[in-house]
């Protein structure tokens, strides 16, 4: 059996990647995809608690999660395609509008 | 007191308020009447003066001889008010508003109403053509009004009162005609000349209060008994010397006589009335009234008569020059004016205020009758414009005719008993005074029928359109010459010499008003100087006289080419009296100018000065207080504001920094917010796990 | 027991690589296919966690789903321009600092905490049919939450429609 604690390095692992991307990557898409890996960093950890405590509730969790994911995909890929359409750009330092 | 008084003596206050009344209703409603209801209004109230004086007269004689003294007190004006005499004493101040009837005020009352009607009467006929018809009476009773005043007055400071009035109206009437420029200005002239002996005057009456304790006149002699004054006290002499400048002033003698030939500037009647018989008369009835204080001053009395005797002179010898007829007799009254005061300065005040009446008498019908020739030869006033009227207006001449005798002192009219009276005590006083007199005589008889002569005699030298309207003055005009030409016929009988046989009740009458000098009073109980001296001296006189008229008639008839040689032979001396001596030119160039260098000096401190720190400096001041006040709400007031808002502003630079609009710092923040709460978190768990 | 270990590690590894490789690609496509290779070993890790339900939606939903999508909208932008631009933003400095104290902040506190949870010794008793047991526990416990998951499904359709249409 693999310890409890191994997955949730794994999960601390993935969660700290998908952090650095979403800080430091200038393209939008790939901030999205980080995000994306973050999710999938918490579902690991939800689903490695699942089955150390022997619940589904975990899992339960987890494809809550990926439903939400999914959704929040779909509407800032939208976002990005009307932004891309009036603007001809998908870098984050370039879309400062909204400062003072 | 005034209700055990008979009627007219118990109403003597009335007497001024009839003209007052009159001059009241001209102020107020005068422009709307018609000349008739003037005439009537104006000229009757002075009648009923008149009667009134008559009554009172009338009934002052019922009075015995020696207490012919009643007094009305109307009411106090000034009630008491207690102050401290120059030695001490304790006195009150009091002024009434009280009317004293004497012998002496009755003279002047009969004298101020009787002429004063008479012409009132002419000037309804002499200024029926002018304008301003119910101004011209309105100033003429307002005059009456404070001509009785002031001889009816029983206190100086109501005598004051009276004394300012006649002078305001005689600038008033000085400058009827106001809007000529020299009219006005001899209204001027006449009216600051006579405020400096009004000064002096004023001076006079403080110290007589100061040193008597009161201002009656009833009070004086107690008073200058009680206090126990030495002959010659120079406090006395000083009130007196006071009192004699005033007179000046008023009754034109040297040094103040010179407004009076340019008062000839107005209307004749006024001349008449205010310039001969009545104003001028003015300070002669103070110097009077007041004998009690000058006969305890012998040097004033002196200077008095100098005074007198060389302004007779000195205004005799410009008369005999003037060419304007209505000048001559200006220099003329100067002249005998002077009489009147070499008469009470050699003690004789009796025989100055006799002068006085018969003087009112031919001096107002020589005016008059002035007017009448200036009337009929439609206004010409230069006497070589005259000439050969004799005929034309005979009236006129007849009644001039015979003022002019008086004048010259032809025995029996008025002129020459007056005179002579004078010449008598001036005689009896000092030779030096008789002889002043006596020639000055010799010159009025000259330049007076040189007068007639020229106007009346001789060839004409009228003008041509002139001539064809010469006529004789209306009624009006011509019946108050009568009655006075009657007057001086007969105006001086009442005083007849005792030498010649008469009463001199006239000179009884008065006595017992004025003091007499010391000396004299020792003289006449020596009794009267020798028949044969008066006689002596009456008849040299009018040798004087005679040879006066003669040589008028050989040069202005006979040897009409004559005047002008001798004014030539006489040049530079001729210029001099003609051009009065250059009195006017001194005056100016020592008072008049430098009075106009001081208000010049004191309008140039006033604008330099005053405008320029006062009023430019408020105003500069003012502009910079503002600009201070601007700079402190530009700077501090709007600084402090701004101040705030640049604190906010730089408190808000880090926080703008923050928000840049670009997500991933915001994710920043957010993380690093989640460290944070990281941390707390795991330390409250750490701390609860141990 | 090996093979337990030995899959573990494959994923493991596998996944950690392609994410970190996924995050640091300059072209987009390489990135999305990095992220792919993640997510299905997501997947394995998964599967070797007993969660048969998952490991199949997994691969279904993020995989065959988002993924594509993620693809499609790569496509339809301009990805000439975006090859040719700096990749890293000017705070990667701060970020990679900021994220590593992250992490070792959660690790002190699991390191901290492994005796009280006792993470070395993990159940037995999972359910043994997964996917009834998912199915019981989403219609029966967690009813309320499916509801709004499907609420919100439909919502973000709408809202990606809206969001993507051209400018009518």
């Amino acid at each position: 059996m693999i310890p409890t604690e191994a997955y949730l390095i794994l999960s601390l692992a993935l969660f700290t990647i998908g952090v650095v991307g979403v800080l430091t990557r200038r393209n939008v898409i790939i901030v999205l995809m980080s995000i994306e890996l973050i999710l999938n960093a918490v579902n690991i950890n939800l689903v490695a608690f699942s089955r150390h405590f022997g619940s589904v509730d975990g899992q339960v969790f987890a494809i809550f999660i990926i439903t939400d994911a999914a959704a929040e995909a779909a509407v800032g890929l939208g976002i990005i395609l009307a932004f891309f359409r009036n603007r001809e750009t998908v870098l984050a330092d370039e879309m400062d509008m909204l400062k003072w | 007191m005034t209700s055990q008084l008979p009627f007219f003596l118990a109403h003597i206050w009335l007497l001024p308020m009839f003209p007052l009344v009159t001059a009241a209703a001209m102020l107020f409603f005068g422009r709307k009447l018609k000349n008739d209801a003037i005439n009537v209004l104006c000229a009757g109230s002075v009648f009923i003066s008149f009667i009134f004086s008559a009554g009172s007269f009338l009934q002052l004689l019922s009075l015995p001889q020696d207490n012919r003294i009643a007094i009305n007190v109307l009411f106090e004006w000034l009630p008491a008010v207690p102050f401290h005499m120059l030695d001490g004493g304790l006195a009150n101040f009091v002024a009434d508003w009280g009317f004293q009837l004497d012998p002496l005020s009755a003279v002047m009352i009969l004298v101020v109403t009787g002429v004063g009607f008479l012409i009132h009467v002419y000037a309804t006929g002499y200024m029926a053509h002018e304008g301003g018809y119910y101004r011209f009476f309105g100033y003429l009773n307002l005059f009456m009004f404070a001509m009785l005043m002031l001889v009816l007055a029983n206190n100086f400071l109501l005598l004051f009162v009276g004394w300012e009035g006649v002078g305001t109206c005689s600038y008033l009437l000085i400058g009827f005609y106001f809007h000529k420029k020299s009219a006005s200005d001899a209204g001027k002239k006449a009216f600051i000349v006579n405020r400096i002996g009004d000064a002096a005057f004023l001076l006079g009456i403080f110290m007589t209060s100061a040193l008597l304790g009161t201002m009656r006149f009833a009070d004086i002699g107690p008073a200058l008994a009680k206090g126990n004054f030495e002959v010659g006290d120079p406090r006395i002499v000083a009130i007196a010397l006071l009192f004699f400048v005033g007179a000046t002033g008023k009754s034109a003698q040297i040094p103040l006589y010179v407004w009076l030939p340019d008062a000839m500037e107005g209307p004749t009647p006024v001349s008449a009335l205010i310039h001969a018989a009545t104003m001028v008369t003015a300070g002669v009835y103070m110097v009077t009234r007041t004998s009690a204080i000058y006969v305890l001053a012998p040097s004033a009395l002196a200077v008095v008569a100098i005074v007198g005797a060389i302004t007779a002179l000195f205004a005799a010898s410009m008369g005999v020059v003037q060419t304007d007829i209505k000048k001559v007799l200006a220099y003329s009254t100067v002249s005998q004016l002077g009489y009147m005061f070499l008469a009470c300065g050699v003690g004789a005040f009796t025989a100055g205020i006799f002068h006085l009446m018969t003087h009112a008498f031919f001096k107002g019908l020589l005016f008059l009758a002035a007017g009448s020739v200036i009337h009929a030869l439609s206004g010409e006033q230069d006497m070589r414009k005259m000439g050969a009227l004799s005929k034309k207006i005979p009236i006129t001449y007849w009644t001039m005719l015979i003022a002019t005798l008086a004048i010259a002192g032809i025995f029996p009219f008025a002129g020459f008993l007056s005179k002579d009276l004078i010449l008598g005590k001036a005689y009896e006083k000092d030779a030096l005074l008789w002889a002043i007199g006596y020639f000055t005589a010799g010159m009025t008889a000259f330049y007076m029928f040189r007068l007639i002569f020229m106007t009346f005699h001789g060839e004409s030298r009228v003008d041509h359109e002139v001539e064809h309207h010469i006529h004789e003055s209306p009624r009006s005009m011509l019946i108050p010459l009568v009655i006075l030409a009657a007057l001086s016929i007969a105006g001086g009988w009442v005083a007849w010499p005792e030498i010649l046989g008469g009463n001199s009740v006239f000179i009884r009458f008065l006595e017992p008003v004025v003091a007499v000098p010391h000396e004299l009073r020792a003289e006449a109980a020596k009794g009267v100087s020798s028949r044969m001296g008066e006689i002596g001296l009456m008849l040299l006189s009018e040798g004087l006289v005679v040879c006066g008229i003669l040589a008028a008639w050989y040069l202005y008839i006979k040897r009409t080419n004559l005047p002008q040689m001798i004014a030539n032979r006489l040049g530079w001396f001729y210029r001099l009296v003609y051009n009065k001596y250059y009195t006017d030119e001194l005056y100016d160039s020592l008072f008049v100018n430098r009075a106009k260098d001081l208000g010049l000096a004191l309008g140039a401190f006033d604008r330099t000065v005053i405008d320029g720190a006062g009023v430019n400096g408020a105003g500069w001041l003012t502009r910079f207080i503002s600009k201070v006040s601007m700079w402190w709400d530009t700077w501090i007031v709007d600084g402090s504001v701004r101040f705030g808002a640049r604190v906010v502003w730089l408190l808000s630079i880090p926080v703008r920094m923050i928000q840049d609009g670009l997500v991933q710092s915001y994710m920043l923040l957010v993380v690093i917010g989640l460290i944070g709460f990281l941390a707390y978190y795991f330390h409250i768990a750490h701390q609860a796990m141990h | 027991m090996i093979l337990n270990q030995v899959l573990f590690y494959f994923f493991a590894l596998l996944a950690v690589g392609s994410a970190i490789l996924m995050v640091t690609r300059r072209n987009i496509i390489h990135g999305a296919v990095f992220l792919i290779s993640t997510l299905l070993a997501t997947a394995g890790i998964f599967l070797q966690l007993q969660a048969e339900f998952l490991f199949v939606v997994q691969i279904i939903l993020y995989v065959g789903g988002i993924m594509v999508l993620f693809v499609f909208v790569i496509m339809l932008v301009n990805l000439d321009v975006a090859l040719r631009q700096i990749q890293f933003n000017r705070q990667k400095y701060l970020a990679a600092v900021l994220a590593l104290v992250l992490a070792t902040q959660v690790g002190f506190a699991l390191w901290v905490a492994r005796a009280g949870l006792n993470l070395s010794n993990p159940s037995d008793k999972m359910p043994a049919r997964n996917t009834e047991a998912i199915g019981d526990a989403i219609f029966q416990r967690y009813m309320l939450p499916f509801e709004i998951a499907s609420v919100l499904l439909l919502v973000a359709m709408i809202g990606a429609v809206v969001m993507a249409k051209r400018r009518v």
